[in-house]
């Protein structure tokens, strides 16, 4: 009787289970798998049938300057993108967390980047990056400096992504930071100025240590979003001058879109999902040690 | 009264067979149409009336019009729904899909559902230079629907301040240059000429090897012409507009906002997409023309825009009823309203004898200029594996006129790897 309850009540737990799990196994995971296995085939058309190759897309891949180009760029745009945006994130929350006369409005202006969509900031920033017209060029020109071509120059067009990223980003992690201060104990900190510690004393020792847990979420966000927010490519540069500003991301859509080669983008896809899952993994590992969950 | 229910009943029966013998009658063939809008909204009002003054002349066949976003949506549509089992019957895509489309088995031949001698006849009353991104192993694929071409646009108070000529706009590239040089202000508060590098670099650089004499590709599209010395002097000559005559900003030159620079005053000459003409029109504030673009050994422009295609998956019943829907669209009458409507040339020569089009081409000179041109057009680049041989196109001109390689070493690694590309359909 009591093994009859305790199945019953294991079939209801998988049945509760049940909805979540088909989606996440037809959208989630069908689709890994999937692109695993397509990564292995060379691609197939009306004449040239799909057959296996193994390896051979992987080899193309090393043999790719333009997917070493892409990779390198996105590494140095997320390095110019988190560090950037997380710190200015802090300084944002930690200012808008004391008693302010507009404090709402304060707020609010820091968060309005972030509830644009992504093209449309691009569209908004094509304009600013524009040479001679442009908000950069007007005000340049006011002070006496010459006209620069933002984004038609390979030397600076991945920054001047990454500034706008960074301007897009930096609002929506200091609501994370702003809401992990209010929910920090005030009493500590009334303890340490007893003890005659000073603010930025407070800070390093007892604040950030605190904003740990809160700062392992914002970093993963960040990177995950540093390799799949390419919207902005499309409206902006288009991945050029010559692969200049080109993201992995976008460099994918364009093989399986515009090339129509299904194959050689799930095998650029594979190599994406392993980044990102090694990322996930490190973080986890070497930030769990100096994160102190209370 | 039972006698009268049964009556009318039987009535109601009859009268509601009737009606479903005539909806069933009614669409008898239904169409699935796909297409592309590459420059504005109102287009799909033109379209939707379009279609529905065809319903009107044909009740027996039914078009759903389905407008699918820009050029590249549009294919990608075409070839899910294609994948998927219920692909559509027709669609206007970009013309220099072709070779993709023919490559995946999707669409038909025209000449394989051509069959009176009418219908042949059709298929050469269309501008040469429009159909040639649509014929290939001597057959047409595609029917030029909504196309255009690159044309100069100068600002004329600007050619007077600089006492230029207005009604004289440079006919060669040695004029080019030394207008340009003329327009241009030594304070960089005007450049004197701008060519687009972004987004489409290949169509522009397609106008610059035509004037030199040199086209891209061949007809049969497995082969490219990029490093034949006539293409690196045109990619020269074009960095050297830059770089050289300071003419022009160095680096590359956003499309998206050409046009504003266009308008603000901060270019006098710009080369550009006809299809920016009703805009330009509305919005400039100064007295602009619209010219040929300028000749070197000979003038020369790419053509560029969408095409109608028939696909291979459809029945007897469907490929003929698609065909007169194109033959429709395609009219004289058609396309002179089109063209008024939307800036895209006329596609074929009657079209410009339609009073419509007529009184408009004397009222708005510049709607001449690009049908004038064509007798100078080639067809825009497109090849087997298009997408990946453009995108070497794109970034060795991009990489040259950003001055990381010069243009022979840029254009002969483009080449080698494009040979390679289509090394298998030689």
């Amino acid at each position: 009787m009591k093994t009859n309850a305790n199945f019953m009540n294991h079939v209801y737990g998988w049945l509760l289970l049940l909805p979540a799990a088909v989606f996440l196994l037809a959208f989630t995971h069908y689709p890994t798998v999937a692109t695993l296995v397509q990564s292995l085939f060379s691609e197939g058309t009306a004449i040239r049938p799909s057959v296996f190759v193994g390896l051979e897309n992987y080899q193309m891949l090393a043999e790719d300057d333009i997917f070493w180009k892409v990779l390198g760029n996105n590494m140095w745009y997320a390095l110019g993108t988190i560090p950037t945006s997380i710190g200015l994130a802090v300084l944002m929350a930690v200012w808008v967390n004391r008693r302010l006369p507009a404090r709402g409005l304060v707020r609010m202006a820091y968060f309005t980047p972030t509830i644009l969509p992504m093209i449309a900031v691009a569209n908004i920033w094509l304009f600013f990056y524009t040479p001679q017209i442009g908000l950069f060029d007007q005000i340049g020109a006011a002070v006496g400096l010459p006209s620069q071509n933002w984004l038609g120059d390979p030397d600076l067009v991945l920054s001047c992504l990454i500034v706008m990223t960074i301007w897009k980003e930096a609002g929506f992690f200091m609501i994370f930071y702003l809401a992990a201060l209010q929910s920090l104990p005030e009493e500590l900190n009334e303890a340490a100025y007893l003890e005659g510690a000073g603010r930025w004393y407070v800070f390093r020792r007892i604040t950030w240590p605190l904003l740990m847990p809160t700062t392992l979420f914002v970093s993963i966000n960040a990177v995950i979003n540093s390799f799949k927010m390419v919207d902005h490519l499309f409206i902006l540069t288009k991945g050029g001058p010559n692969n200049a500003s080109s993201l992995l991301l976008y460099y994918i859509f364009e093989v399986a879109f515009s090339f129509f080669d299904e194959s050689y983008a799930a095998t650029l896809t594979v190599v994406l999902l392993a980044l990102l899952a090694l990322a996930a993994v490190g973080q986890f590992l070497f930030l769990e040690k100096r994160i102190h969950y209370r | 009264m039972l006698k009268y229910l049964s009556k009318t009943a039987g009535a109601t029966v009859i009268a509601a067979g009737l009606t479903l013998g005539q909806a069933s009658s009614a669409a008898a063939v239904e169409l699935t149409m796909y297409y592309p809008v590459a420059v504005g909204g109102a287009l799909t009002q033109i379209v939707d009336g379009l279609v529905a003054g065809f319903e009107a002349d044909n009740p027996e066949i039914k078009v759903n019009a389905i407008y699918a976003g820009n050029y590249n949506d549009a294919r990608i549509k075409a070839l899910a729904a294609l994948k998927s089992g219920k692909p559509a019957q027709l669609s206007v895509m970009f013309s220099i899909d072709i070779y993709e489309l023919i490559e995946q088995g999707a669409i038909i031949a025209f000449d394989d559902i051509a069959e009176t001698a009418d219908d042949k006849a059709w298929l050469k009353k269309f501008y040469p230079a429009l159909m040639e991104n649509g014929i290939t192993q001597g057959k047409t694929w595609g029917i030029p629907f909504q196309r255009s071409t690159i044309v100069m646009y100068y600002n004329k108070d600007a050619f007077r301040e600089a006492g230029l000529d207005p009604e004289n706009p440079p006919a060669t590239w040695d004029e080019l240059v030394s207008v340009s040089k003329k327009l241009t202000k030594s304070d960089g508060s005007q450049w004197g000429l701008m060519i687009p590098s972004t987004g489409y670099p290949y169509w522009m650089f397609g106008a610059l090897t035509k004037q030199n004499g040199q086209t891209l590709m061949n007809g049969a599209g497995n082969e490219t012409y990029f490093d034949a010395p006539a293409t690196i002097e045109a990619l020269q000559f074009w960095k050297d507009l830059g770089s050289k005559h300071a003419v022009m900003p160095s680096g590359t030159i956003e499309w998206g906002t050409l046009r504003q620079n266009f308008l603000d005053q901060k270019t006098a000459i710009m080369w550009h997409s006809t299809g920016n003409l009703t805009k330009v029109k509305d919005t400039a504030s100064f007295d602009f023309g619209v010219a040929m673009l300028p000749a070197m050994k000979s003038r020369g422009t790419p053509t560029g825009g969408g095409n109608f295609y028939i696909f291979k998956d459809t029945t007897a019943e469907e490929r003929s009823a698609s065909l007169k829907l194109i033959q429709y669209m395609t009219s004289p009458e058609r396309a002179a309203e089109w063209s008024i409507k939307t800036g895209y040339i006329g596609t074929r020569p009657d079209a410009y004898e339609t009073d419509a089009l007529k009184k408009y081409v004397v009222t708005f000179p510049p709607a001449a200029v690009a049908r004038d041109q064509l007798e100078f057009a080639t067809a825009e680049l497109s090849t087997y594996q298009t997408g990946r041989v453009r995108k070497l196109l794109d970034d060795a001109i991009q990489a040259a006129l950003t001055g990381s390689s010069s243009p022979a070493e840029a254009l002969g690694a483009a080449q080698k790897q494009a040979d390679r590309l289509l090394k298998n359909y030689q």
